[in-house]
């Protein structure tokens, strides 16, 4: 029954969209199939540029992050220094724009042409990325670890553990096991947030696809563009919603 | 020499007075039990002896050694004092096994195949071998609370600290950890103990503290501390137990 209604409303809404007067030129606009065909080829190579830097990039992430996490959750005078640099550092990079990261990082610092300083705008637009995303990143992994119970911490120290052993073989593994599907969410965003590069001059999906726009006057590279977004986020989304979903039952498993 | 000496021990939560000048002793292979109302101290008490919290005045003595001493800092005091908690506190990650040996193993040096062993071995006293391979949660509590015994145990500590272990437990499961406590006394173990099953401490106490507000009241055999208490507090205390129908 869903589905039939389901197919009745969109195939309406289809109708009627390509049936008012201003169809055709949207369609040739945005959907011509010759213009996507034609820019498909460097489209494409541009995604495989912003794929492999989401990769690498979460990597990164997820694991600065938790070093960060980690260093702020020792407790003691002695490592006061590294929880405020944890603290300053997520203030600062929390409230700037991911785009003005983007910007400061991908075009400002090859301008200053430094000795033995890479000038590449990939390679800066990938650090602005990672320095945006380990702020939210360490509040997450945070988070995990303020849900570990206080008991566990006097358990181990009851053993003998020192505060480091602590952390690696009772706190952290149950935090980051809390934060899989927020972790997972970023991970998304992230695949999305890719496209930034473009605007720092990196030959990505997006700024193929403005190219050939420049070039045609004719939207559908974008439109291209979007299909491969689409492609990689629509598997990721749903094996986000699947991971939350399976937390869920484990949690109200053990509550009961 | 008595195995733990406590000395005019005080200490605070914030304005909050937990423990004021509390003396007390554990001689060698002694059970002594801590006894008194929610709140008087007694948990406060067993964390101060295992170096679990800080305190702010007196001093805590393990053989004679200040517990603070550099002689006892780092792992050597954890290793020769055990702690079990009420809520057994597994490591939800952990198989029963690597519960048992993470200490032996990352914090004593020992091999795997020896702490394997040897958590085996202990394991197998207590007729939960079975469960060597098992999550914390797949467990019942009374299971759980011997895991963590037997984790507690291998460390080979010379004194337990028991902080109220059968609370948290199913009723029907209480008598099997409570037997596995009477064992570890048959075998000299030094122990203290905190708790409300007045009929487990008068039969295994050699001693018993009774607390209240923060003050110990009242120490002695359990036969005069639990039959014949000569404080009104005490008295009170007993007798709403018998109420509660736990004596
Ligand atoms: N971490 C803490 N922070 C602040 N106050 C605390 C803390 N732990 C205990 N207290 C307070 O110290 C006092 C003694 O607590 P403690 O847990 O030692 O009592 P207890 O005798 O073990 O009680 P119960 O029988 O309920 O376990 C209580 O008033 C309690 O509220
Ligand atoms: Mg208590």
């Amino acid at each position: 029954m869903s589905i039939v209604s389901t197919v009745v409303v969109f195939g309406l809404a289809a109708l009627w969209i390509t049936s008012s007067a201003h169809w055709p030129r949207l369609r040739d606009q945005f959907f011509s199939w010759s213009h996507i065909e034609e820019s498909f080829p460097d489209v494409l190579r541009g995604f495989w540029i912003n794929m492999r830097v989401w990769i690498i990039s979460m990597i990164l992430i997820m694991l600065i992050s938790l070093l960060f996490a980690a260093l702020r959750a020792l407790r003691g005078p002695w490592f006061a220094p590294f929880r405020v640099f944890a603290v300053l550092y997520i203030d600062l990079f929390r409230g700037i724009p991911a785009v003005l990261l983007m910007l400061l990082f991908g075009l400002g610092i090859p301008a200053l042409q430094l000795p033995g300083v890479p000038d590449a705008a990939l390679f800066w637009g990938t650090v602005a990325l990672v320095v945006s995303y380990v702020a939210y990143t360490t509040e997450v992994y945070r988070s995990g670890i303020d849900a570990v119970h206080d008991s566990q911490r006097a358990a181990a120290k009851a053993l003998g553990l020192t505060q480091w052993q602590t952390l690696r073989h009772a706190i952290l593994p149950q935090a980051v096991r809390n934060v899989v599907p927020a972790l997972l969410n970023l991970a998304v965003a992230l695949q999305k947030d890719v496209a930034l590069l473009s605007i720092i001059g990196v030959r990505d999906a997006v700024r193929e696809a403005r190219i050939f726009t420049a070039r045609t006057f004719n939207y559908s590279s974008l439109i291209a563009a979007a299909i491969l977004f689409l492609i990689a986020s629509i598997p990721m989304a749903r094996f986000a919603d699947w991971v939350t979903r399976r937390d869920q039952e484990r949690r109200l498993q053990r509550t009961m | 020499m008595r195995r733990i000496e406590v000395q005019d021990l005080t200490k605070y939560y914030g304005d909050k007075l937990v423990l004021h000048g509390i003396d007390m002793g554990v001689g060698e292979h002694e059970v002594v039990v801590l006894i008194g109302p929610s709140g008087s101290g007694k948990s406060t008490l067993l964390r101060c002896i295992g170096r679990l919290v800080p305190y702010d005045y007196g001093k805590i003595f393990l053989d004679g050694v200040p517990i603070d001493d550099p002689a006892l800092a780092g792992n050597e005091l954890p290793k020769r004092v055990g702690v079990v908690f009420q809520s057994y506190n597994l490591f939800p990650h952990l198989d029963v096994l690597d519960n048992i040996t993470l200490a032996p193993r990352k914090v004593h040096g020992i091999d795997r195949d020896v702490a394997e062993a040897r958590a085996l071995e202990e394991l197998e006293k207590l007729g939960i071998a079975d469960l060597a391979d098992s999550y914390p949660d797949k467990l019942s509590s009374g299971q759980q609370q011997r895991v963590a015994i037997v984790r507690a145990l291998v460390n080979d500590p010379e004194v337990l600290l028991l902080d109220e272990i059968t609370a948290a437990l199913d009723p029907e499961l209480v008598g099997g950890v409570l037997s596995v406590i009477r064992d570890l006394k048959a075998q000299g173990m030094t122990m203290v103990i905190v708790t409300h099953e007045m009929g487990f401490a008068r039969d295994v106490a050699d001693r018993v503290y009774f607390l209240d507000q923060a003050r110990i009241l009242e120490e002695g055999p359990p036969d005069r501390v639990l039959g014949d208490p000569e404080h009104p507090r005490t008295r009170q205390f007993l007798q709403r137990i018998i109420e509660a129908g736990r004596l």
